[in-house]
């Protein structure tokens, strides 16, 4: 198969920062592979997956703060929890539940990030309810630099809310009231929306009659654009503009990536009821993973020996976090009655 | 000691809020200039300006939500839901999110909000500016839900709420905002979520009643007393959690027991009163135990002469009362 280039040039990325990329978009891959592996050996009840999104959310994750800007994902968000600081560990314990899984000690579903040491904001499963509170995170940094709560160029603190979501989930009221308060308020934030043309089995002329979710932007007076979000440099660009627009006190970006889910929806789910083999077939010409590799093979960065030692020690990488997870131990059973109110 | 009204009170209380924690806010429709529709806020954008005293979209799923990200960003959010009625677009923030932010994320974060709302009928709002929501969320383990009677309730339960760590419904009787007065010291004090409160104390009959049905059911007692009968009223204060020690300890005494919400009856707080009576208190009773509620329509009809015969108000309470003190 013809892998389509990348042609998107103006990137001020060091050839070390893009190699951390490469390194996470490979990670992410073999951990998502892994994780449909143990599913089908019937070793974890769920997974959902990744694949074909990891440019996107690896240039998002690039982009900010890591670790210091507040980040609501989305279920989808595994190379970008990753390129945050989430381990493999991390995520296989999800997978498992495990009692020391990070985000919630075994009580969510896998894929529902949270990471509080990362700044990276707990989500539930109702889609889209994370982005109004993704303004109240942007909310809440204006009003403290705005109150005299923080230095606004205090570099330590968060200055921007980032989160994500799929083109299905703009269909939603939250998603329109949260870009409305951000238009409104101007805040720091940016909207990644992650278009892989399909809610489970809806296409998106399903979920809305305009073309892009981008030309939503001027309804809120926000600023939108439209990018290739298996383009990791095009994608990385643009997101490097929506944080200068966050941090220098511009306002809201709608940023939509279009991309492709090149696996069904979840382990639930069986796409070949709704869509052919070779759509995803040809879909995989702009495998997001592929084309970064064989720009880095064109511009002599990395070697194809290079390319192979990266894949190995991923692999090395994940086989080992499998083992870590599965000896860790389950939580109590009575652990579900665990703390349900904060004390004071 | 002054002597203010309701909604004095809870002015008062976000006004000291405001003053003493840089990080609380109020956010809401028509609480800036405009004072809030109640006039809850009045002055407070004077005060604090407009980056303290935020007027939201006419939206209250983001209203609710972005209280919700900025407490999750350690902020002290006090969102005000202009009628309890209009609560429900926030429904899903509250109840899938905010209730659940702690047990969810093993404790790792926390929704130090408040949410304020009035509700309640008897002031001719019809379906939609009449209702009583509290039962829809006192379902919901996370959440902490309050109803005062009296201004010194109302400050202190409301500044409670927003010292607490925990997402805190209060709703107010709106019918009380002006009409019910009290004695409110005036140096600093809390009332602490949790404990209900003695309002009247009495041997015959235990009457377990909150917000506008307390200051009714006080109002009824006191009238019966001339009839010697001796109720006495607990006012619940805090829905959750339930404070069942007080409610037994109420039981224990009387050994008859009447709850009074004007909330519809099947499957409204009374209900959760009875269960604690029927399973913890059995021993103890020697009547049925009784409800008077609102009526099992879908809201508080609009003409006066049909809002009047779904209310419980003094006179019924009192009837009700007498009942079960015959029994």
């Amino acid at each position: 198969m013809q892998i389509e280039p990348i042609t998107h040039r103006n990137t001020q990325l060091s050839q070390q920062t893009l190699l951390k990329m490469y390194w996470d978009m490979q990670l992410s891959r073999r951990l998502d592979e892994r994780a449909w592996a143990i599913h089908r050996q019937g070793r974890i009840a769920f997974h959902i997956s990744a694949i074909g999104h990891e440019a996107a959310q690896v240039a998002a994750a690039y982009a900010i703060h890591r670790g210091v800007d507040f980040v609501a994902p989305y279920y989808r968000d595994l190379t970008l929890m990753l390129a945050l600081g989430m381990t493999p560990v991390d995520f296989l314990m999800s997978l498992f539940g495990k009692r020391d899984e990070i985000g919630s000690g075994g009580r969510q579903m896998p894929s529902h990030f949270n990471n509080r040491a990362l700044n990276v904001v707990s989500t539930s499963a109702v889609v889209a309810t994370q982005v109004p509170q993704a303004a109240g995170l942007a909310f809440a940094i204006q009003y403290k630099q705005r109150c005299g709560l923080v230095d606004p160029n205090d570099t330590a603190q968060p200055r921007l809310a980032l989160t994500c979501l799929g083109e299905g989930s703009t269909s939603q009221g939250e998603w329109h009231e949260a870009m409305n308060w951000a238009g409104v308020h101007k805040l720091p934030f940016i909207c990644l929306v992650q278009n892989n043309v399909y809610a489970i089995s809806m296409r998106v002329d399903q979920q809305m009659a305009v073309r892009n979710v981008a030309d939503r932007a001027t309804a809120y007076g926000v600023h939108g654009i439209t990018v290739d979000g298996t383009d990791v440099l095009a994608m990385y660009d643009a997101m490097s503009e929506a944080v200068q627009r966050a941090y220098s006190g511009e306002g809201a970006t709608l940023v939509e990536a279009k991309c492709y889910r090149i696996t069904p929806h979840s382990s639930d789910d069986d796409d070949r009821t709704y869509r052919s083999r070779e759509e995803v077939e040809q879909a995989k010409a702009r495998d997001p993973l592929l084309r970064f590799r064989q720009f880095l093979l064109q511009e002599s960065i990395l070697t194809d020996t290079a390319i192979e030692e990266y894949d190995e020690r991923a692999k090395a990488v994940v086989e080992q976090a499998q083992i870590d997870a599965e000896a860790a131990p389950y939580p109590e059973a009575a652990d579900a009655a665990g703390a349900v109110y904060k004390s004071n | 000691m002054a002597e203010v009204t309701l909604i004095e009170a809870i002015r008062q209380a976000m006004d000291e809020e405001l003053a003493s924690d840089p990080r609380v806010f109020v956010v809401g429709e028509d609480v800036g200039p405009r004072g809030g529709v109640f006039r809850a806020t009045q002055g407070l954008y004077e005060k604090y300006g407009a980056d303290r005293i935020i007027d939201t979209p006419l939206a209250e799923l983001s209203l609710v939500a972005v209280g919700i990200g900025s407490a999750l960003a350690d902020l002290r959010p006090v969102c005000e839901i202009q009628f309890a009625d209009f609560i429900f677009p926030a429904f899903n923030q509250i109840v899938s999110e905010a209730a659940r932010m702690y047990y969810r994320t093993n404790g790792s974060w926390c929704v130090p909000m408040v949410i304020r709302a009035p509700y309640g009928g008897g002031i001719g709002g019809g379906l939609y500016h009449s209702q009583s929501v509290e039962a829809y969320f006192a379902h919901v383990p996370g959440l902490k839900i309050v109803v005062p009677s009296t201004p010194y309730d109302a400050k202190g339960l409301l500044k409670s709420a927003i010292h607490d760590p925990n997402p805190v419904i209060m709703f107010e009787p709106k019918k009380g905002y002006r009409a019910i007065k009290g004695d409110v010291p005036d140096g600093e004090y809390t009332v602490p979520i949790g404990p209900a409160r003695i309002a009247r104390e009495g041997r015959d009959v235990s009457v377990f009643a909150y917000g506008m049905m307390a200051h009714y059911t006080v109002e009824a007692a006191s009238r019966l007393a001339t009839e010697g009968i001796d109720a006495e009223v607990i006012d619940l204060r805090t829905l959750l959690p339930v404070d069942k020690a007080a409610i037994l300890e109420s039981i224990k005494k009387t050994g008859k027991a009447l709850i009074v919400h004007e909330d519809t009856r099947t499957m409204g707080y009374g209900a959760e009163v009875a269960a604690v009576l029927a399973d913890e208190g059995f021993e103890y009773l020697d009547a049925p135990v009784r409800r008077l509620t609102g009526l099992d329509v879908p809201g508080v009809p609009f003409s006066h002469p049909m809002q009047d015969y779904f209310m419980p108000n003094p006179d019924k309470i009192a009837a009700a009362i007498r009942e079960l003190a015959e029994y």
